[in-house]
């Protein structure tokens, strides 16, 4: 392979992760998504605008990556299709973002704005996590096994090749901001 | 830099750039409750003890509580952050939002446990699913991994219920 794929490594990469942060929580602040109001009021579609961000988000970095992909300059980071653990989890954690109206991400940013209960958030991150890593052997005796099918991804999973997978995202997007352009008129 | 809203499209294709950026530089998606849970473990060496952390299987091999390039982004996000508010004028130190108020009425004391219970809930639950939502809801979606799709999914699913449950029919606004 011909790569400058990777290129920082030791502190360049330590100084990069800072650098990186720092333009995430920015785009965070700026795109509105720290605010409370915006977390749970799209859960009542109300106010799309996380919605928005994400949707962008995805398909731009999706067609990146597909012709990255392709040129050898960047690789997948697929995560195991673990379907309980992470169906669970996904249930588990849609209930923690209502209740505390961030995200990891737009609550970290949110307490750099200022957020007072985001840092309440935040403290109540530190204990699930600790809760997390002591029942983690168990969870991985229990959990993590049900439905494993590891690294899927959606080409193979619907046995369709790469590119009409990325051509469905971008009509699919499409379509969902045509939706989210409809109701906004509607309200 | 005053303009404290940008569109949130044009944030969003930014954002979308960003992991492009971290994926071919440094090799890495975006993602933030690894950092997390590492810094978790740091939270936990006082009480549990140095020993016992070193001796947990997560901290030992998933996140381990040390200044990496996942801690290290987390520093970031705070200070792009605190930048962002501030160059325009709107870092204030607050507790109450308008949709929680109306809600549930003014006492502080009350959000902030639940801000605490939500961030317990929450932490649990993306370390169970091994994302939250940049790691599975922006990386993975983005690599069309089956594993984050699912995520998505049952994560608004989730959020919707919870927020019909907690709040109820929304008055039109």
């Amino acid at each position: 392979m011909h790569l400058p794929l990777a290129f920082l490594t030791g502190t360049g990469l330590l100084w990069s992760a800072i650098g990186f942060g720092l333009i995430f929580g920015f785009l965070l602040h700026r795109g509105g998504v720290t605010d409370f109001n915006v977390i749970v009021r799209l859960f009542q579609f109300r106010d799309f605008t996380v919605l928005k961000v994400m949707m962008s988000a995805i398909v731009v970095g999706g067609v990146g990556i597909a012709l990255l992909h392709g040129q050898d300059l960047a690789q997948y980071h697929i995560k195991p299709a673990n379907l309980l653990a992470v169906g669970l989890g996904a249930a588990i954690f849609g209930v923690g973002m209502v209740l505390l109206g961030y995200c990891p991400g737009t609550g970290l940013a949110a307490a750099a704005t200022g957020r007072l209960d985001a840092l309440a958030g935040l403290a109540g991150m530190m204990v699930g996590g600790i809760a997390y890593a002591l029942t983690f052997d168990w969870v991985a005796a229990n959990i993590i096994p049900i439905g494993a099918y590891g690294k899927l991804r959606l080409p193979e999973l619907l046995g369709l090749p790469e590119w009409v997978c990325y051509a469905g995202l971008v009509v699919m997007t499409a379509g969902i901001f045509a939706l989210v352009r409809k109701a906004e008129a509607k309200a | 830099m005053k303009n404290p809203r940008w569109n949130p499209y044009l944030v969003g294709a930014l954002i979308g750039l960003l992991s492009l950026l971290t994926f071919t530089i440094v090799n890495k998606p975006l993602g933030m409750s690894t950092g997390l849970a590492q810094a978790a473990g740091a939270c936990a060496m006082p009480f549990l003890g140095a020993d016992k952390v070193a001796a947990n299987t997560y901290w030992a091999k998933t996140a381990i509580p040390t200044w990496d390039y996942s801690t290290l982004f987390i520093v970031g996000t705070v200070i792009g952050a605190f930048l962002g508010a501030w160059l325009s004028g709107t870092f204030k130190l607050a507790i109450d939002s308008k949709v929680w108020t109306d809600r549930f009425g003014a006492s502080k004391p009350k959000r902030l446990m639940a801000a605490f219970l939500g961030g317990v809930i929450i932490l649990y639950g993306a370390r169970l699913a091994d994302g939250c939502t940049s790691g599975h809801g922006i990386s993975g979606t983005l690599q069309l991994a089956a594993s984050s799709w699912l995520f998505f999914i049952v994560m608004f699913a989730s959020g919707i219920l919870t927020a019909k449950l907690l709040y109820g029919r929304p008055a039109q606004a």
